[in-house]
């Protein structure tokens, strides 16, 4: 996926929004090459179970460096449908194609209001940029 | 974020070199520059490089310095040969600990004896406190028995070179004979290097990483030159600049504990597992009463480490539980880049710690099995002749 094209969450998530086969809209998450460089030294990926309702601004999961713990957050209210599950034994994959291979979850959305509140890239990069 | 914090003599060059910068102990101090688990694992293989000038250096000099140090510490201090180290405790009244530092006796270039204590950075000023309230000037200026207290944290920086390459990388730059250094020895010595042309400094056979390994104080200003060398020199070996990241994990893995986590002024020595660097006869240090007592009932408590079966990191704080009940906290866990899985430390009662017992860690919500294990962690294989 190209990264411009992607909307961004503050927490750094990035999601995609597509339709699916049966019309409804398919949120495929993942995190942003700013977090995972910010992260380095990834340890651990809690992914949720498939069919895991999860709401817009809460946690779906977990991220772990050698140093911390992050929540990873979603950006829509929505049910999980797809876990990137080979990657807790790949977390150098997630690094390395944090766009592509590196998805995360695949949400299927109830409720896309929470995406007005995500940033374009122009504006992620300048979040970024203050986040320094 | 930086302002208010102390900058060490190395700060420039930290930040030149992509170092993240964080508070620590209210120093700002590089974490890592690449990655802690590549810094943790140069170390391990080949040498690191760390800036510890944060630690504390307190300096004590005169004919009644011995006196007072062994009515400080924990250690025996008087029968100190010229060169040695040794690990110690500072306690207060209730036997609890106040910090855990090394002391050492070395004779300065002018052949005049004087003792110097390394404290934790978090503790400097506590240590501070605590010495300068029981050395009133009619204490510090008994005739013949006068003690001149100085704090030359700032004056001194101080390099930790850890690893089995410390020897090759170090030799070139100091006159003394590295190879034949004992552990928990330390010498005067010259450095040699154009650039710190007569500048004498301290190195000694210590360190916090489980690896045989240095630490080198020089003087504030020369301390650029020598570190660009170290850098330069150790290049070729495989060595890295290393934060303080892989101090913590490097430092886990060897099982030692750290003030903060595994030691507190409300956690007494024998439970942290430090009866050994406590002198219960002869002077008598605060607590030392006390200490006496606690040794002769039973442990409530002791340190163990942990390792759990999962991936989840048990950071400090994570509840230990045994049949659904809160038996202890883990007071410090990591991922270990050595045995690539969690690890951690924490103290629970005497008769839930021998190794092998089964526990479960509540890890932000997640019920993670983990079994009591030995420590350390990790122990290098001794050469002879260095221990």
């Amino acid at each position: 996926m190209d990264p411009k094209e992607l909307l961004y969450a503050k927490t750094h998530e990035w999601v995609h929004v597509r339709p699916g086969a049966a019309g409804e809209k398919i949120a495929t998450v993942g995190l942003s090459t700013f977090a995972l460089e910010a992260l380095t030294d990834l340890v651990f990926l809690g992914l949720p179970e498939l069919g895991r309702q999860v709401r817009a601004g809460e946690p779906f999961g977990e991220i772990e460096s050698v140093k911390a713990v992050s929540d990873l957050v979603s950006p829509v209210d929505g049910e999980v449908v797809e876990a990137n599950e080979a990657l807790a034994d790949n977390l150098e994959g997630l690094a390395a194609d944090p766009y592509a291979a590196g998805w995360l979850v695949k949400i299927r959305v109830t409720d896309e209001s929470g995406l007005a509140g995500l940033m374009n890239h122009p504006i992620y990069e300048k979040h970024c940029a203050e986040e320094g | 974020m930086t302002t208010d914090l102390a900058k060490t003599p190395l700060f420039d060059w930290h930040v030149s070199r992509g170092g993240r910068i964080v508070g620590f102990a209210g120093w700002a101090m590089p974490i890592q520059y690449s990655s802690i688990i590549e810094e943790h694992n140069a170390t391990r293989s080949a040498v690191g490089v760390t800036d510890i000038s944060h630690m504390g250096r307190l300096r004590f000099e005169g004919p009644g310095a011995a006196v007072f140090l062994a009515e400080t510490l924990t250690r025996r201090v008087a029968d100190m040969a010229l060169g040695q180290i040794r690990y110690s405790l500072v306690t207060n009244d209730a036997g609890g600990i106040l910090d855990d530092v090394l002391v050492g006796y070395f004779h300065n270039s002018h052949g005049q004896p004087y003792y110097v204590l390394v404290v934790n950075a978090s503790n400097r000023d506590k240590i501070v406190r605590w010495i300068a309230d029981r050395l009133p000037p009619e204490r510090a200026q008994r005739p013949g028995h006068e003690i001149i207290f100085t704090d030359v944290t700032r004056l001194w920086a101080m390099f930790a070179i850890q690893g089995p390459k410390s020897v090759e990388l170090l030799q070139p730059l100091v006159n003394a004979d590295l190879a034949t250094m004992k552990y928990y020895r330390g010498e005067q010595v010259q450095i040699l290097h154009p650039r710190a042309k007569r500048q004498g400094g301290i190195i000694s056979r210590t360190g916090y990483t489980g690896e045989d390994g240095f630490e080198l104080s020089v003087g504030a200003t020369v301390a650029p030159a020598v570190w660009e060398a170290l850098i330069e020199l150790g290049g070729p070996l495989g060595a890295l600049p290393t934060g303080l990241g892989c101090r913590d994990t490097l430092r886990l893995e060897a099982g030692m504990p750290l003030y903060g986590h595994e030691l507190s002024e409300e956690i007494n020595p024998f439970e942290a597992g430090l009866g050994f660097a406590c002198h219960l006869v002869g002077y008598n240090y605060p607590g030392r009463d006390r200490l006496v007592e606690i040794q002769k009932s039973p442990l409530a408590r002791t340190r163990v480490g942990l390792e759990p079966s999962g991936g989840r990191v048990p950071r400090e704080g994570t509840p230990i539980l045994v049949d659904g009940q809160t038996v202890g906290h883990v007071t410090s866990g990591s991922f270990s880049p050595t045995l690539r899985r969690p690890i951690a430390m924490g103290y629970v009662p005497l008769a839930l710690a021998e190794p092998g017992r089964e526990v479960t860690l509540d890890v932000r919500g997640h019920a993670e099995p983990a079994r009591v294990v030995d420590l350390p962690f990790y122990s290098r294989k001794k050469k002879k002749g260095t221990d």
